[in-house]
């Protein structure tokens, strides 16, 4: 058996697809393509394959993973590549497919952190127009000691402290775009929009729904420590 | 890229977007510049329902076969996505292409319910296409519908262009065809309609005039053009070997009803079970061939991915080669993980072999539908099934291992009584007996586990129960009650669980089932009024159909609980289904001598299909 890591993009009307159809979809999509993947035991026996982080509905991203087990001992890297690609479709693009070594720790253990271009959508938002210095605010703002984002779900309502886990944050005026750095660890797993949020609450401003575009560009490991992290990407 | 007909906003406000946005597996895109004919094909619910269904598959893939002929999805928006396509005046779109269906040359629908007649009134009103088809100008789409319920096409007489009768594989190049010609001859809307009319099959309703009699029933239904047929009879496949299968059946992104590679092994039934109009509708049976569909089980499961794969029939255990195909799928799955389904089997010793050998016993439930609950109301209703049969079949199960048993009912069929309803307690505890003297103590795992679930008869069309009157809303309340009271009588009540269909419904389906085109006015009155998706219990209102049938001056006992002489001429009687209404009639009469009739397997009935000369009847 062989552990191999793929990655792939979304994009386009494919961001509209929730994470537990993305799961369907590349279950079928491996049956098409005849890739001898390996099934777990049991009584009803399922493909083994795992997704790195599961991405909200809405977003695109350049650097999505997942890994599955194949029953073929020597497997040809460019052949699987070129057959699941073949089983695509528009807005799904398969990027790399990499063998792992045995002992590699899964694709969902290993994340650490992910990478997110935030743009926002003119039509909903004019920034620019409202003589806010919002680069210089958001340079101020990161500067906080403690930036707290409230997140409510419908049953209890929790206060998590941002600023420990953005860990590069880089505003680009010209597009008025960020793009931030953040924490992707199954305990500590952060939103880009929570960073926003909290950015908007703290200019005094309310950010309109739906007026973020974002896409997330990497998801990485961690190949330093917890104190002195280096992030490496997930297929590396 | 392709450009969304909806803003992100949008699909992101709506329940599952996945449903609007079309680009699945195998869904198919053409260059526009390249294309003679744009057809949109509907079925008039929800996503998830109508990608569910294999007609819409067939006639996909058919359609897009062809070279001149672009066939695109549209459903009915969900009530969410409905609302904000009122409020910002969207036009409804295909899924492929996601234009507007009103720059559409066609609009089909399937009929496969009566209850989604509002929804298909919301389909033509958001794609801005005029409700009634007389008023529809030279550029709106021919709209078109097939499917069961257009075996009796009077109630949506007003709102479609023509009605295909019968199976589309067999006609539905000709009227392509027609629709050229008279295009490239520069000929009108009524024109193509006219030569439409005269297609085997085709029936154009603008074109038949209804006269009544003074008591409400119908006097005559006259051809108003020449040369235009005064009956319309159905077009069939007769030879399944030449016919058009979906091998690469599209494969939506949502999770939905019919998650699997779906099998035609046949189509029809050579059993006459009284109250089905199926097995009126699809005579004769026709077998598909088994080689053929091994090709095609190996070619689906490779094209979609899919774990499952599941037999469609109304009657599987009569396919002749069952066993045959059960072990070639055995053998094609096994490797790949792919679990087999098989619906609609008749539980006795042979299927029961086979449901051991493709499932997992302990998961999977037995149904048994006995229909009645008496023997003397199942011969009434022909329902060719056995008491013994049924205990033996459930002693056999609960030897094997099975613990957990379905039985569906009908009430209000006609001359039940009181016993009858009774008797239905009384098979359902005699079963529950059954598995306690099979199964000893120790291999038992807590009760055995009875499901008893009725629903209302509803004398439908081409039926020998045509004539029959349906029981009031009152006489099915007390019937569910007795069903009721009988089950807790039984010994083995706490085994049992009782549930029942709801009554409002089955009224309507009646008024549906059985009406004339006068109730075009009350669907429409209805869609005003608000209706929509009386498919879902959720959102049906009986209330707001009574208001418009009271508006429309509609007498709902007319259609549903008025005794109709056997001299009656029917709504749809103009149709030819290839089963004639004497051989009905004598089902009719022989139902209330409670005599049996054999299926077409042991004696021909002279029903009439024979005229296809096809499947059994060869």
């Amino acid at each position: 058996m062989k552990k191999l890591r793929i990655k792939f993009a979304k994009y386009g009307a494919m961001k509209f697809i929730g994470h537990l159809d993305m799961m369907r979809f590349f279950q079928k999509a491996v049956r098409r393509a005849g890739i001898n993947i390996a099934y777990s035991g049991g009584f009803s026996p399922h493909q083994i394959m795992s997704f790195a982080s599961p991405l909200g509905v809405g977003l695109t991203s350049k650097g999505e993973y997942l890994d599955i087990s194949i029953n073929t001992e020597e497997p040809d890297i460019e052949e699987i590549f070129a057959k699941l690609s073949e089983q695509m479709v528009e807005g799904i693009e398969i990027i790399a497919v990499s063998e792992l070594s045995e002992n590699a720790a899964n694709a969902m253990a290993s994340v650490a952190a992910a990478g997110y271009t935030v743009i926002f959508n003119e039509k909903k938002l004019s920034l620019g127009s409202e003589n806010i210095d919002w680069v210089g605010q958001f340079k101020s703002f990161l500067q906080s000691k403690t930036i707290i984002y409230t997140k409510c779900t419908k049953k209890v309502t929790r206060e998590i402290y941002l600023r420990p886990l953005i860990y590069e944050a880089v505003v680009n005026a010209e597009n008025k775009g960020i793009y931030l750095l953040i924490d992707a660890s199954s305990a500590n797993s952060i939103k880009p929009q929570f960073v926003i949020e909290a950015f908007f609450d703290y200019i005094g401003q309310h950010l309109p729904d739906f007026s973020l575009d974002i896409c997330r560009e990497e998801v990485y490991a961690n190949a330093g420590t917890a104190e002195d992290v280096c992030f490496v990407p997930l297929g590396s | 890229m392709r450009k969304l007909a909806l803003r992100d906003e949008i699909l992101l406000r709506v329940d599952k977007p996945a449903r609007y946005i079309g680009n699945e597996v195998n869904s198919i895109t053409k260059n526009k510049a390249e294309i003679a004919i744009r057809h949109a094909m509907c079925f008039p619910d929800v996503y998830e329902i109508g990608m569910s269904h294999l007609g819409i598959q067939i006639l996909y893939g058919m359609l897009n076969s062809y070279e001149d002929t672009w066939c695109e999805r549209v459903y009915s928006p969900w009530v969410d996505l409905d609302k904000i396509l009122r409020e910002e005046n969207i036009p409804l779109f295909a899924l492929e292409s996601q234009d507007p269906i009103r720059d559409f040359d066609f609009l089909g629908f399937t009929l496969q319910y009566e209850m989604c007649y509002t929804n298909v009134l919301q389909v033509l009103e958001l794609s801005g296409i005029t409700f009634k088809a007389s008023g529809r100008g030279e550029d709106e789409p021919i709209v078109i519908g097939g499917g069961p319920c257009t075996y009796n096409p009077e109630p949506m007489a007003d709102f479609f262009d023509l009605f295909y009768i019968g199976e589309g594989e067999a006609r539905y190049r000709e009227v392509l065809d027609c629709y050229k010609e008279n295009k490239a001859s520069g000929g009108s809307r009524v024109d193509f309609l006219l030569k439409a009319a005269r297609i085997p099959g085709i029936y154009v309703p603008r074109f038949y005039e209804t006269d009544y009699h003074p008591d409400g029933t119908i006097k005559s239904m006259t051809p108003m053009a020449a040369d235009i047929p005064e009956k319309i009879r159905k077009e069939i496949v007769t030879d399944f070997r030449a016919a058009f299968y979906p091998f690469k059946p599209v494969v939506p992104f949502i999770k939905i009803t019919q998650d699997r590679v779906v099998l035609e092994i046949q189509r029809g039934c050579i059993r006459g079970c009284r109250f089905c109009q199926a097995g009126q509708l699809y005579r004769p049976v026709r077998e598909r061939d088994v080689e053929q569909l091994k090709i095609y089980a190996a070619e689906m499961l490779k094209n979609t991915g899919h774990e499952e794969i599941s037999l469609s029939s109304l009657s599987s255990s009569d396919y002749s080669h069952l066993p045959e195909l059960i072990d070639f799928l055995i053998d094609e799955c096994q490797e790949q993980r792919t679990n087999i389904s098989l619906p609609s089997l008749r539980i006795d010793a042979s299927s029961l072999d086979i449901m051991k050998k493709v499932q997992d016993v302990k998961k999977s439930s037995l149904t048994f539908a006995p229909e009645a609950g008496s023997q003397r109301l199942r011969d009434v209703i022909n329902k060719g099934l056995t008491e013994e049969a049924i205990l033996n079949g459930a002693r056999l199960a609960f030897a094997g291992g099975h613990s957990r048993v379905k039985l569906y009912f009908m009430l209000g069929l006609p001359s039940e009584t009181e016993e009858d309803i009774a008797a239905i307690g009384e098979l359902a505890n005699k079963i529950a007996a059954e598995y306690y003297e099979t199964v000893p103590k120790a291999k038992r795992n807590g009760k055995v586990q009875i499901g008893v679930s009725t629903s209302f008869f509803i004398p439908k069309a081409f039926t020998a129960f045509q004539w029959a009157p349906q029981a009031t809303r009152d006489e099915f309340l007390d019937k569910a009650y007795l069903a009721r009271k009988g089950i807790s009588a039984q010994l083995n009540q706490k085994s049992i669980k009782y549930s029942w269909h709801e009554t409002d419904i089955s009224v309507l389906e009646c008024v549906m089932a059985r009406g004339d085109r006068r109730l075009s006015a009350s669907i429409m009155a209805a869609y005003k009024n608000g209706a929509l998706f009386d498919a879902w219990s959720e959102h049906y209102h009986y209330h707001t159909w009574l208001t418009s049938f009271t508006e429309t001056n509609i007498d709902l006992d007319f259609y549903t609980t008025r005794k109709r002489e056997d001299d009656e001429i029917f709504p749809w009687d103009f149709i030819d289904c290839g089963v004639s209404k004497e051989y009905l009639l004598r089902e009719w009469k022989k139902a209330q001598a409670e005599t049996t009739t054999p299926h077409c397997r042991v004696s021909c009935q002279g029903c009439g299909a024979a005229q296809y000369k096809a499947g059994v009847c060869l």
